[in-house]
């Protein structure tokens, strides 16, 4: 066992002294320096360079990652309401159509209802036509019979009188 | 001297004494370079592993790694500015790697297992050599930070708001490196020291809260160590608006 107190204060006093110490200066601080200085390049190129490039170079990957993912969000986003907008076009001239087909439709059977109807009024028409005609003729034959047998009677009767 | 009872094993307590390593005839502290190199190659171990497969999915260790190199961004990005951060990353970032690492080596690993002639091992950072190595290179780095961005404009910072504030920003480059390396020393040094007296005393139970705090202490350290760099370096790089 030392007495550290009394080495302590011995080593401070003596100073001057080369042995021994607690303030004891030699050699030791200028190679110690040196060490660390070439410490300070082995780790540079050992450590802080490769570990620094690999946090920048992560660094740099996360940063365009996340604008990349931002950008196909964006396009994404452009083209969902792109979609949106082209269904909604789809669903106006759908229904755009329907309206017409259903107008169409209507018109279509308005006109053969009307061509229908006026074919039906025309063919009445004919018929009550030849009917009058076919009267017409069934009465002046008549009356042209009456008259033939009326002659015939008068006739008849001069002839006999 | 004070009474105490002979030595424990696991509880003693030498401050101040060195393992010398002779390098022609300058001497170092070996305990010092001897953690300094556990705690050196704990991190280069993490960081080998971490990064030996990176993928963009992080799995394992890599996800320890990018959380502290996010840290550390945050850290230097906060206190230097957007301009500037990037080229001083790396140095905050190994300051307080270092730091925090040798602060919870000091107090997690079982270092006194390991005997050595003279001297203990220890966190590498409760040597005053160490710490005040890390303070003058963060003051040489904001030097150079502000005098390579901005050529000799940069001492316009002394005169800036006023010329009066001359001789306290002159007394302030002092004052930034003593106050970093001693805060960082001290607290570390009193950390060890006082798990060291309170395990010796008492060797079970007691210590733990103090251990809990010293983990806190050191990494709060670590923190304050790397800010307060960041800090003085974005002050030197910062542009006044006129």
């Amino acid at each position: 066992m030392t007495s550290w107190l009394l080495l302590a204060e011995a080593g401070a006093s003596a100073a001057g002294t080369p042995e021994g110490g607690l303030f004891d200066l030699d050699a030791t601080l200028p190679l110690m320096a040196l060490q660390v200085v070439i410490l300070t390049f082995i780790l540079n190129a050992l450590f802080f360079r490769p570990v620094g490039k690999a946090v920048e170079d992560r660094e740099g990957y996360i940063v365009t990652s996340r604008a990349e993912a931002k950008e196909k969000l964006a396009q994404a986003e452009r083209l969902e309401a792109d979609l949106k907008a082209q269904l909604k076009d789809a669903r106006q001239e759908s229904q755009r159509l329907i309206v017409e087909a259903e107008q169409e439709v209507d018109r279509l059977y308005r006109a053969a209802l009307a061509e229908a109807t006026a074919e039906a009024n025309a063919s009445r028409e004919r018929a009550r036509r030849e009917i009058d005609a076919e009267r017409d003729t069934a009465l002046s034959q008549l009356v042209k019979d009456a008259d033939d047998l009326g002659e015939l009677i008068v006739s008849r009767l001069l002839a006999a009188s | 001297m004070l009474p105490l009872p002979p030595a424990l094993p696991l509880a003693e307590l030498e401050v101040g004494q060195h393992l010398y390593w002779q390098l022609g005839n300058l001497k170092i502290h070996g305990q010092v370079f001897l953690s300094s190199w556990v705690v050196i190659g704990a991190l280069l171990a993490v960081v080998w592993i971490g990064t030996r497969k990176m993928e963009r999915d992080p799995r394992g260790v890599q996800n320890l790694l990018e959380f502290l190199w996010d840290y550390i961004r945050d850290l230097a990005r906060e206190q230097i500015g957007e301009k500037a951060y990037r080229d001083w990353l790396p140095f905050i970032g190994t300051l307080f790697l270092f730091i925090f690492v040798s602060n919870w080596g000091g107090a997690l690993i079982p270092w006194k297992l390991i005997h050595l002639p003279s001297g203990e091992l220890g966190a590498p950072t409760a040597d005053i050599n160490t710490t005040i190595a890390l303070a003058l290179l963060v003051s040489i780095a904001y030097f150079y930070a502000g005098l390579s961005r901005k050529g000799f404009r940069y001492f316009e910072y002394y005169v800036e708001p006023t010329p009066i504030m001359l001789p306290f920003k002159i007394v302030e480059d002092f004052t930034k490196p003593l106050s970093l390396s001693f805060r960082l020393f001290g607290n570390i040094l009193a950390d060890e020291l006082v798990v060291a007296v309170l395990a010796f005393l008492v060797p079970l139970v007691v210590p733990l809260p103090a251990m809990f705090l010293g983990l806190f202490t050191s990494a709060i350290q670590a923190l304050i160590f790397a800010t307060l760099a960041a800090y003085y370096i974005g002050e030197a790089v910062h542009e006044e608006h006129h």
